[in-house]
């Protein structure tokens, strides 16, 4: 039953990543990125990381997702990739390039043993999560929020209009 | 139980799409979600790691890259907003001013 439902996880997956790189429009190709990153959150609930598939939700496929889907409407954007493409051919050359990386990378994950799978779970849930945070990792965590707050302040002086 | 080489393969397959959706996109904005495909692939091989070593450190890192990615997010929205601004067009193709 597991493995019934990670194939059909696994297969909405990538179905979702295949739809966004191949629809011409953008809003559809951001609706499948929803869906894409839904199905990644149900795979965290799987592997029992509970916080972190909220995490997700909430963060990626809220927040992250509303970002994009308003930045593609008021772009207005769609035409740019209907008219004939000068590179096609050089662009055509990505799918055998992404075929062989996918083939050595999945070479290296099936092919070598790994680490030593340990073989009780880790202690998990939303508790343990936080200890690690406020504990062994306090110092990036506080870099975090230096790093949103100047990313805060680079995208208020991006977006401001220059006043001439 | 589903093993962790499952999922790691799922990851890597991601990650190719990923490639090949920033390379044969022409708009920046997908390519940006491409990006984002990339960064969850990553994120699921942590968790993958993460439930194999039995260690909770693995999910710490993706709430880091989860934090990460927002900040980017807002930023690269940010400039694509001004270079549209600017050009009245989105297209990576235009944008060659730095190009060598």
């Amino acid at each position: 039953m597991p493995q019934l439902a990670f194939a059909l996880i696994a297969l909405i997956t990538v179905g979702s990543a295949l739809g966004l790189i191949l629809k011409r429009n953008a809003i559809h190709g951001a609706l499948f990125l929803v869906v894409n990153l839904g199905s990644v959150a149900a795979l965290y609930l799987t592997l029992g990381a509970e916080f972190l598939a909220a995490a997700q939700v909430i963060v990626y496929a809220g927040a992250i997702m509303v970002l994009f889907v308003f930045a593609i409407m008021v772009l207005i954007p769609g035409k740019e990739e209907t008219g004939p493409d000068p590179r096609r051919p050089w662009r055509l050359l990505a799918l055998p390039a992404g075929g062989l990386l996918l083939v050595l990378v999945l070479a290296v994950v099936l092919g070598t043993r790994g680490p030593t799978p340990v073989g009780s779970p880790a202690p998990g849930g939303v508790e343990a999560i936080g200890r690690l945070l406020f504990g062994d990792y306090l110092f990036p965590f506080e870099l975090t929020s230096v790093l949103l707050l100047a990313a805060m302040v680079g995208v208020l002086l991006l977006a401001r209009r220059r006043a001439s | 139980m589903v093993p962790e080489s499952y999922y790691l393969a799922l990851s890597a397959t991601l990650f190719s799409i990923g490639v090949v959706g920033v390379i044969i996109r022409r708009n920046p904005l997908v390519i940006f979600m491409s990006i984002e495909l990339m960064l969850n692939a990553a994120n699921l091989a942590f968790v993958a790691f993460g439930h194999r070593l039995g260690s909770n450190d693995g999910q710490a890192l993706v709430f880091f890259v989860m934090a990460v990615a927002a900040a980017e997010v807002a930023v690269g929205l940010a400039i694509i907003v001004a270079i549209f601004r600017l050009r009245r067009r989105l297209s990576v193709d235009d944008l060659s001013l730095m190009r060598w």
